[in-house]
């Protein structure tokens, strides 16, 4: 194994957002999306890097692996489902608006420039906002390098080496730590959360701090001038044959 | 507003990314175009002849030769004094290189944006398209990426315009490129082709994906696409997955062919023009969408359609 730095932590971004399961209802009047009363869950690609930092911990690259949301208080239960899938502790940064992308990179970077880990890993986007800025916002602000959608990540004792999932392949990039990683789906399946496992959670801590507390600006930068349905993209019509689509195909001059 | 388009380019042409960015970009204001790399004039000189650009700015040095992200957002933030707009595709490297100069520019940045209604005001999908955002942004600087399947193509003009080189070159070490492994095909690229052959899991295996694909892909100069479905099971590589996790598109024709239609493959191709889907499942969602939905054996179904066009 190689030489690992004494107290080396891996600080993991987790956002809470409506379950991927859950289908979204855009509000009639057009001001957002619903999420009263629905099943609010991690970012998939957040559970996906946690997975990431713990196994590096139990392969023995990390010593403790800190699970940071930035949010409401009940973002609290996305942090207590990082702790059972094995993250060591939690810290909610509270805040109550909706938060962009760039209040949350400053908020998580205030955070974790007292906290010196040697990578933070972060989903590559949430599921909701598909903004896809957070890791690399924050990965500008601390000045570190970046490594983007991973299917890949090796420690050593000064560098990380990331295969990158790019648009016409796979990159290799070898970054010096500190670094920030955000992850894509094939780097690794999650684990499920044991009952054991859910139960020792409740005995993790987590640390609340008030956004007020840092000296950071997180009201939104961007105005919504409304949400709507995207266009309705009714069902055509039925063909009997294989020829009938070859005439479709002539018709539509691509044959 | 003058905006800077940062060119998608593989330092001998300009890829077709460039052109949808330049198209939104042109409808937000005046364009300039970056092109940053090593030993990529000839890219430049294609950017110099796009309709629309007005300024070519070219940064050619060693820091730039793998366009990492962390020098190329460096030198985006040194040239954004002269410029209102920061424009880059949706693509790997747009979305390596925009959020960091905006978050240095202290701006929220527009991501994936879709149509442009008004220079500051923008549509982007969210939650994997099942919903359309409209934002504005009154801040100083605009970060925006743009979508590709999104925007069409200015086209080329005959004469060329000024290309400028910038100097600003600084190696920060903070990435280095260490490997790929890097796609050649000859096929149209996926974000940009206009008809899509399209399989999932119903071709079985990697050989029968192919052999049963790349005939009728041939005979309509087609791009290759996959369900996530068939990329998991290891018919073919990530880079050919359609869908919210892997490529958006919107060709005039998508060939769905073998695929159920899960809601993250469909936020992926739902914009295509004419979706064309083949299907032993008479009740798989992606007859939802379909504009031609044949129910039955697509390995009957493929060598009937192209003895029927004459291949």
């Amino acid at each position: 194994m190689s030489e690992v730095p004494v107290q080396s932590r891996i600080v993991v971004l987790v956002k809470q957002v409506l379950d991927a399961n859950v289908r979204p209802r855009v509000r009639p009047d057009g001001s957002g999306v619903d999420l009263a009363n629905l099943k609010l869950s991690m970012n998939p690609f957040d559970e996906i890097a946690l997975e990431a930092a713990v196994k590096l911990k139990e392969q023995g690259e990390a010593q403790e692996v800190i699970a940071i949301t930035v949010g409401r208080g009940k973002a609290q239960d996305t942090l207590r489902a990082a702790l059972a899938m094995g993250a060591d502790r939690g810290i909610l940064v509270e805040c109550e608006p909706e938060l962009e992308p760039l209040a949350v990179a400053k908020a998580a970077w205030s955070v974790i420039t007292d906290l010196e880990p040697v990578l933070v890993i972060a989903g590559k986007q949430a599921i909701d906002d598909d903004c896809h800025q957070t890791g690399q916002m924050l990965a500008a602000l601390l000045g570190w390098g970046q490594a983007l959608c991973a299917s890949r990540i090796a420690l050593s004792h000064d560098h990380a080496e990331v295969d990158c999932e790019v648009d016409n392949g796979r990159e290799t990039l070898r970054l010096p730590l500190p670094a920030v990683v955000t992850t894509d789906l094939r780097l690794n399946t999650p684990r499920s959360i044991s009952l054991p496992n859910l139960m020792k959670a409740k005995s993790k801590p987590i640390d609340i701090v008030a956004s007020s507390a840092l000296e950071i600006d997180v009201r939104p930068r961007l105005k919504i001038v409304e949400v709507r349905e995207p266009r309705v993209r009714s069902a055509g019509v039925k063909v009997e044959t294989a020829a009938e689509i070859a005439k479709v195909l002539k018709e539509l001059t691509v044959a | 507003m003058k905006t800077l388009v940062l060119a998608e380019h593989n330092g001998s042409a300009v890829e077709s990314a460039t052109y949808a960015a330049i198209a939104a970009a042109a409808l937000i204001g005046g364009v300039e175009v970056l092109v940053a790399g090593f030993g990529c004039g000839a890219a430049a000189d294609e950017a110099a002849r796009l309709e629309g650009v007005d300024r070519v700015l070219l940064a050619d040095a060693p820091a730039y030769r793998d366009q990492l992200a962390e020098n190329v957002s460096a030198l985006v933030l040194s040239l954004m004094p002269q410029f209102d707009a920061f424009i880059a595709p949706t693509t790997s490297r747009g979305k390596g290189v925009a959020p960091r100069v905006a978050a240095i520019l202290d701006v929220m940045q527009i991501s994936d944006i879709v149509a442009v209604d008004a220079p500051r005001v923008f549509r982007r999908p969210i939650y994997a398209g099942n919903a359309i955002q409209t934002v504005t942004s009154d801040e100083a600087k605009l970060v925006v990426t743009v979508r590709i399947s999104a925007f069409r193509s200015l086209g080329v003009r005959d004469g060329a315009c000024e290309i400028v080189s910038v100097s600003q070159a600084e190696e920060l070490g903070l990435s280095e490129l260490i490997g790929s492994d890097i796609v050649k095909s000859d096929r149209p690229e996926l974000a940009s082709a206009k008809i899509i052959v399209s399989g999932g899991r119903a071709l079985r295996d990697a050989e029968t994906f192919a052999r049963t694909l790349t005939p009728l892909a041939d005979r309509l100069g087609a791009a290759i696409g996959a369900s996530r479905a068939a990329v998991d099971a290891g018919y073919i590589s990530n880079e050919y997955q359609v869908g919210q996790t892997g490529k958006i598109v919107a060709p005039e024709v998508y060939f769905a062919i073998g695929i159920s239609g899960a809601i993250q493959h469909l936020a992926g191709m739902k914009e295509s023009r004419v979706i064309i889907a083949i299907n032993s499942d008479p009740d798989a969602p992606i007859f939802q969408v379909a504009d031609y939905a044949l129910v039955g054996d697509l390995f009957e179904a493929i060598p009937e359609i192209l003895e029927h066009l004459g291949a």
